[in-house]
Order: structure tokens, then C-alpha cells, then sequence
């Protein structure tokens, strides 16, 4: 009938490559640290490669710092602090948060390119998400700078002193953005460690801050892997950690620190659950499912991975979500065009893998696109699963990939049990028209950030975090000040 | 009115071709369609919006371009509806609906010229038995404000005079008091009027407002028999726009699986350029997908779009931009 063949031709016009050229990202084929204002040599420190994961070839070889260097990077945040940055006022420091977000408007495209090319994702979505959302929470933060005494935390709230910050690799130049804007507002001195496999666009952002010259050990960044990421969280003099990436780390991280006098927040994993009434706007409805867990190549922690879809639209949305899923452009990244991108390490793929196969045995129904994958690099078709279990593991673990989980609910009741049956706490989305039972339904979970009729939208203004496992401590907003005052 | 029999119920018997009654719920009174229409899932407005505007960012190159571009020529229906429109006016675009280009043979036609009945016989001449067809606004254009008899004699008068399609306009007025009955009763007259010339079914979306009005009305023009459902007349302030294609290409994509009948979309008001144009087309490929990439089912009714393909077209091709004054105006 002609159901299947508008199926099998939905989005079949093909697109001829429509490729970002790669000489924008300008790389160096080496990178030292930033330290006081200026990069190390790079020769001495000991060096590793970052790859691009969608060709594995290696992009530049990056500096692993010691804990000496992690020594000398926070030495060189305090003497910032007590010198200079504690002594210059909010107006001061609002103008080179301006300046900072200027340049990175200025030099969008550049992100854009490193981004993709050091992460994997789309450059659609670095050029059109990830770079103009760093931007806005500088220019977000700048505002605020000077305003701190009607932030809500009484008159003259005081900044903590040195933050250390781990971001993780799913957007890197992004989550720099929301450690450094409200930290740097709040009149703190950071120093920032990117994660392993995506440095490069932290570095080129050492570049920003040189241009805009933000003086020398305001913000310091190093380079390096889980060492380096252990060095900074032990060190002394450090007044305050905020980390984002895995629940595992978040852990051993805060039990590091509970002895000690550091100021923590954290930001961790999530299995956020996308609930779908039977009245939800449908066309709309799948689109904000493909967003939930597409969007990154489901690289969120925020991810609307699982999926509690009402019985009585079930087979509807499943079939009309699998042919939208088949509809998804897999593939070169830096194709204008490509709206799933290459999972960003082998470890992850790895661990991507390992989780779908526990999906298979424990008896979902997995449904994987048709689309075709690239030879080389590190790839996994967009998958979903059906007849999923609140038991099954593929239920339950952050599998951190494109890969949606679908359930069924009968009541709202129901819906929100299922929802807030999972360990994690950090977004859900709640589809219908009806208002009432939204709010009825979001008073419930118990989730940090609640979408309704819409999912992995962000903005500076809005307070992002989580509860119970996915963590503490907000970021944008008024809010994310309050994690880096001594309030 | 409510539990009134609309007369679609006997419209089989006038050889009205409807949708096959498996598929579909007996639609014999104004409640049951009523009832139907409000089964029909709800828009939301912003993420319409954002999805459009992302694919929007969609780019098209080299041949893929090039074939959009030819495509989307072959889709026009160039269109002249003023007060001030002549003969030679008409035999003017009849001339370059055939042949949009005269120094290039390749360039295909354009799918019809759009005028108003007194100048389809006019226009129906010059084109003679080429393939380009003629289509003609009729039902009292562009306001609808005529009774059911007028208006079913201008389709009448338009049709024996030549044409081969017929854009007729709803009754707002009707649609938006919520005598929904009475708007599809007037295309299953109409679609009866036509005979064999094809039904476009003007929706004035700019009128409707609301996206949520825009998928009902596209549900009764489509239960009523329409070939193609239209967007705008292209004389009221907001004419065509990405959101509102979507959403009719989203009704016309459920009703063919359905009911097997693929209904056409017409986009109509404020196209002028390629870029806006291939934005429609990556819509429609992602919407509707490619059973409708034909101009049997999709269309552009506009003028000045027709002479930017051409001219980027020949910029694909040569890699420069010709003066504008190389085609002609129409």
C-alpha cells in the first residue's frame, strides 16, 4: 500500500557532500599547556595525540601535564587571585567577559571546525548549538559581574578563590563556557582541565583569552588525562571543584574531597525519561524524540533516553519513529548535512557496544537504522529498542550513545513511577497538549530540569543540574552564581 | 446544521472519487467531521518552527543542486492574477512556461500557467498541445465571498473554456465560525464542477492563523476531493511560509498512508528566489519524501522564482552570474 512506499522514500533525495573545509581549524601540529598568560613549550612536557574519531587519524599531539605543572598552574591561579583579580571590580571583569564572548562570536566558524573535528559531532550542530551557546553564556555571565549584590545572596557576596574545573568531552568548548563565565563573574581564578580526547578547542579558547587580554593566571588550563584530572582535585590550593562527566568519577571524587576544605559541585550522569502522552502534537512530538537522543550522538547527559510512551499511541509513535530514524544522515561530520556524527573513542564505542548487546540478551526488541557507516573511524548506527523492561540493563545505565530505550505506561501515575524509577535525577520531558497534567506530571519526577513539549533546549538564563545520582549544584542562571560565591 | 446529512454521503453516487471507506470513518454529518478533525493530533507552533528552521540549514550542491533547480522549474505554475492583465500578457508567459529558457533546450517547462478564467481561453490557445498546462483561479478569487452558485459557474465557465486545473479558494468565514460542514461541502461541489480538471484547494493560511487550522482545513479539503491543497491566493499579507508547507505536507503524507490517495501541495506568495525554493524542496523530501518531489504533487505558484532559477541555473553551470535582463520579464 502506499504507506510503505512513502515509507521507504522519506527523505531519499539524495544531498551531494556539502563538506566544512577542515585548513579552518588552523592547528598546530603541537600544543603546550596554558600557563600565567602564555603556553609552555611543548617539548617539555610528555606528549599524547588526539584523534579525529571519524577518521581515527591523529589531529595534534597535546601535552599531559604533571602534577607539577597542575602545581604550578595553581600557583599561578592564586597569585592571580590575590594580586589581581580580587581586586578588580565587577564592571572590570564584566568588560573582558564581554570581550571573550565577542571573540568567540568573532571567531565562530574556526569553534565550529575544531570542535567537530577533535569531537566527532556534526558541524551543523558546533556551528549552530555548541559555539553560539558558549558565546551567550559569556555575554550572560558579563552581566552579572557587576551585579552580584542583587544576585540574591545577600550584599557583597564574596567569591571562593582558586576552582578547579573538569569538563568532560561531549561539548567541550561548551562546558568550558559554563565552568569559566560564572566563575570568572563571581571573581574567582580557574584553572580548567579539558577532557583527554577533545583539548583542542580549550586551547584555542587560551588563544581567546590572550587576545582579550584577561590577565596573565586568571585562568589557567591544562591539558592531560584522569592523572592530571586527580591532580588538580587533590591539590591544596584549590578552594573549590567543579566537575562534570560520569557518575563513577563524580564519586571518587567527592569522596576525595569530603575531608578536605573544597567547595564541590557536580554534574553527572542521567537516564532521562521523554514521557509521551496520547494527546502530544505527534509530528512535533518525534522530532523532540530524535532531539532527545540523537542530538550529539545521545553524547547528553541529559539525554531523553528512554522513552515511556503511552500504550494507546505506542505502535504509532514506534512506527513513526523508526521511520524517522531511518531518515537520519550518519556520517562525515563535517559534512554541512549530517545530522549524526562518529562516537567519540573507541572506549565509548566499546562501551555503546557492550551495552545494546546486554539489550539483545535481556530480550528488547532492537531495531538499528539501514544507513550506511564510513570504513574507518568510530561509528554506531542510531538504534532503538522496543518491548524495553524497567528491569532490562538498557533501561537502567547511562549507555551515553544513540541508542533509545522505549517503554510503555497505562496511567500518569504509572508514567511517573517509571520515570522516577532510576537512580539518576537529571532531565525528563513531558509531551501533551493538556497543561494540567504537564504540571501535573512535572511536580512529580524528580528531575533537575523538566521539558514540556520539548527537549535539549538550553539557555544561560535557565539553571541546569541534577538530583540524587546525577548530581549537585546548577549552572547559567542566577543560580549558577551560588556555585562559585561563599554563600 | 450539526446532525444535518452533508452531501457528501451521496457523493460516490455522483462519481466523486473519495477516499475508500475502509480506511476511513463515515463522514455523513457535520458532528462526524467535526469528530474527525478533532481526533487529528495538535501542532505545536514552536517546534513546527524549529524544525523548519533547521532544515533550513540543509546544503545543496553541485548536481544536487543543479536537479533541485530543474525540478523546481518543472514545478512552477506561472502565475499572473492582476486586474491589468492582457492577452499578450498571458501569450508572454505561455511562451516562457514552454520554453523558460530559449537558449538553453534542456531547461524543462514549467508545469502550467495560472490565470484568471476570462484568459483561459486565451490561454489555452497558445499553449496548444504542449505540455504545460492551464490552470485558473475560479470560486469568486481570492475572496470567496460569492454564493455556491457563482462560484460553481465560474469553475464551470473555466473549465469549458480550457482549463486543466482549478485553484479554488474555502470559505474562511465558514471554516472559522466552525461550519466546517459547509466548507467541505462546497469542494466535493466544486470537485464535481471540475470534472476532469484537476481541484486545487486554497486554504489562505495567512486566514486561518493558526497552525492547528492549517492541518484541519488541509483534513476537509483533502476528504472533499482534492487533488492538490494550496496555500494562499498570494493577496493577503501572509502567504506561504516553511512552517505551514510542513504542516500540510504532514497531513498529506497521513491521509496517502491512510487511504492511498497521495494529494498534491501548492505553495503560493512571496517565493521569488531559489534559495527560498529548495528550501521548500528539502521540506518536502523530508516530509513527505520523494513520491512528492514531482510537479504532479508539488508546486510553486509564483512569477519572479522562474527567471532566479534560470539565473542559477546558468550560474551552476558557468560559474558567474548573468544580468538579470538576459531572460525576460514575463
Amino acid at each position: 500500500m502506499s504507506g510503505e512506499l512513502t515509507h521507504s522514500s522519506l527523505g531519499s533525495m539524495s544531498y551531494d557532500p556539502a563538506p566544512e573545509s577542515a585548513a579552518i581549524a588552523r592547528l598546530k601540529p603541537e600544543y603546550g599547556l596554558f600557563i600565567d598568560g602564555a603556553f609552555t613549550d611543548p617539548s617539555s612536557h610528555q606528549q599524547f595525540l588526539t584523534l579525529n574519531p571519524a577518521t581515527e587519524e591523529p589531529l595534534a599531539s597535546v601535552a599531559l601535564a604533571s602534577s607539577e605543572d597542575v602545581d604550578h598552574a595553581v600557583l599561578s591561579s592564586r597569585r592571580a587571585y590575590d594580586k589581581v583579580w580580587s581586586k578588580t571590580t565587577g564592571a572590570e571583569r564584566s568588560k573582558y567577559l564581554f570581550r571573550i564572548a565577542r571573540l568567540i562570536q568573532e571567531r565562530s566558524r574556526e569553534f565550529a571546525v575544531v570542535e567537530t573535528l577533535d569531537n566527532g559531532k556534526p558541524i551543523r550542530e558546533s556551528r549552530d548549538v555548541d559555539i553560539p551557546l558558549a558565546a551567550a553564556h559569556f555575554f550572560y555571565y558579563a552581566g552579572w559581574a557587576d551585579k552580584l549584590d542583587h544576585a540574591g545572596f545577600g550584599p557583597n557576596p564574596k567569591p571562593l578563590g582558586v576552582a578547579g574545573q573538569i569538563i568532560p568531552w561531549n561539548f567541550p568548548l561548551l562546558m568550558a563556557a559554563w565552568k569559566l563565565a560564572p566563575a570568572l563573574a563571581a571573581g574567582n581564578t580557574c584553572v580548567l582541565k579539558p577532557a583527554e580526547t577533545t583539548p583542542l578547542s580549550a586551547l584555542l579558547l587560551a588563544e581567546i583569552l590572550q587576545q582579550a587580554e584577561l590577565p596573565e593566571g586568571v585562568v589557567n588550563i591544562v591539558t592531560g588525562d584522569g592523572s592530571t584530572g586527580s591532580a588538580l582535585v587533590e591539590h591544596a590550593g584549590v578552594d573549590k571543584i567543579a566537575f562534570t562527566g560520569s557518575t563513577d568519577v563524580g564519586r571518587l571524587i567527592q569522596q576525595r574531597v569530603a575531608t578536605s576544605h573544597k567547595h564541590l559541585t557536580l554534574e553527572l550522569g542521567g537516564k532521562g525519561a521523554n514521557i509521551v502522552f496520547e494527546d502530544a502534537p505527534i509530528d512535533e512530538m518525534i522530532e523532540g524524540i530524535i532531539d532527545g537522543i540523537f542530538f550529539n550522538q545521545g553524547h547528553v547527559c541529559c539525554a531523553g533516553s528512554r522513552l515511556l510512551v503511552q500504550e494507546t499511541v505506542a505502535d504509532e509513535v514506534l512506527r513513526r519513529l523508526i521511520r524517522r530514524v531511518d531518515q537520519l544522515r550518519v556520517g562525515d561530520p563535517m559534512d554541512k548535512n549530517t545530522d549524526v556524527g562518529a562516537i567519540n573513542s573507541a572506549a565509548q564505542l566499546a562501551r555503546i557496544k557492550e551495552l545494546t548487546a546486554y539489550g539483545e540478551q535481556e530480550g528488547a526488541t532492537r531495531y538499528t537504522s539501514s544507513c550506511s557507516l564510513p570504513d574507518k573511524g568510530y561509528w554506531f548506527a542510531p538504534t532503538v529498542f522496543a518491548d524495553v523492561a524497567q528491569s532490562h540493563r538498557i533501561a537502567r545505565e547511562e549507555i551515553f550513545g544513540p541508542v533509545l530505550s522505549v517503554l510503555t505506561f497505562r496511567t500518569p501515575e504509572e508514567a511517573v513511577a517509571k520515570a522516577n524509577n532510576s537512580n539518576y535525577g537529571l532531565a525528563c520531558g513531558v509531551w501533551s497538549e493538556k497543561g494540567s497534567r504537564t504540571l501535573w506530571v512535572a511536580e512529580r519526577l524528580r528531575a533537575g530540569v523538566i521539558w514540556a513539549n520539548t527537549y535539549n533546549k538550553f539557555d544561560p538564563t535557565s539553571p541546569f543540574g541534577g538530583v540524587r545520582e546525577s548530581g549537585f549544584g546548577r549552572e547559567g542562571g542566577r543560580h549558577g552564581l551560588e556555585a562559585y560565591l561563599n554563600v | 446544521m450539526s446532525t444535518a446529512p452533508l452531501r457528501l454521503v451521496s457523493a460516490d453516487e455522483r462519481g466523486v472519487q473519495l477516499p475508500s471507506a475502509a480506511t476511513l470513518p463515515s463522514i455523513g454529518t457535520e458532528v462526524q467531521l467535526k469528530a474527525l478533525l478533532s481526533g487529528l493530533s495538535g501542532v505545536d507552533a514552536v517546534g513546527a518552527e524549529a524544525r523548519t528552521a533547521k532544515l533550513a540549514t540543509r546544503s545543496l550542491k553541485k548536481s544536487t543542486k543543479l536537479a533541485a533547480i530543474d525540478l523546481a522549474i518543472s514545478m512552477v505554475d506561472l502565475t499572473t492574477l492582476e486586474g491589468a492583465d492582457t492577452p499578450s500578457r498571458v501569450t508572454s508567459l505561455c511562451i516562457k512556461a514552454m520554453r523558460p529558457d530559449p537558449n538553453d533546450l534542456s531547461v524543462p517547462s514549467a508545469a502550467a500557467v495560472c490565470v484568471y478564467p476570462d484568459l483561459v481561453a486565451h490561454a489555452r490557445a497558445v499553449l496548444g498541445t504542449s505540455s504545460v498546462a492551464v490552470a485558473s483561479v475560479a470560486t469568486a478569487f481570492p475572496s470567496g465571498r460569492a454564493s455556491l452558485n457563482v462560484k460553481l459557474l465560474d469553475v464551470r465557465e473555466a473549465v469549458s473554456a480550457g482549463a486543466n486545473e482549478i485553484d479554488m479558494v474555502i470559505d474562511r468565514g465558514a471554516f472559522l465560525s466552525g461550519r466546517v460542514g459547509q466548507v467541505l461541502e462546497e469542494v466535493v461541489a466544486v470537485k464535481e464542477a471540475c470534472g476532469e480538471a484537476h481541484l486545487k484547494v486554497i486554504l489562505e493560511t495567512g486566514e486561518l492563523v493558526t497552525y492547528d487550522n492549517v492541518r484541519k482545513a488541509s483534513w476537509i479539503a483533502m476528504l472533499g476531493g482534492a487533488d492538490f491543497i494550496k496555500t494562499s491566493t498570494g493577496k493577503v499579507t501572509v502567504n506561504a511560509t516553511l512552517p505551514t508547507a510542513l504542516v500540510m505536507l504532514e497531513a498529506v503524507r497521513d491521509f496517502g498512508e491512510l487511504t492511498g490517495r497521495l494529494v498534491g501541495v501548492k505553495v503560493a506568495g512571496g517565493i521569488r528566489t531559489t534559495k527560498d525554493a529548495l528550501r521548500y524542496l528539502v521540506v518536502v523530501n523530508e516530509t513527505a519524501g520523494s513520491a512528492w518531489l514531482t510537479s504532479e504533487r508539488f508546486r510553486f505558484g509564483a512569477s519572479s522564482l522562474l527567471n532566479d532559477l534560470l539565473m542559477q541555473r546558468l550560474k551552476q553551470r558557468l560559474g558567474v552570474y548573468v544580468r538579470p535582463d538576459e531572460f525576460s520579464g514575463d
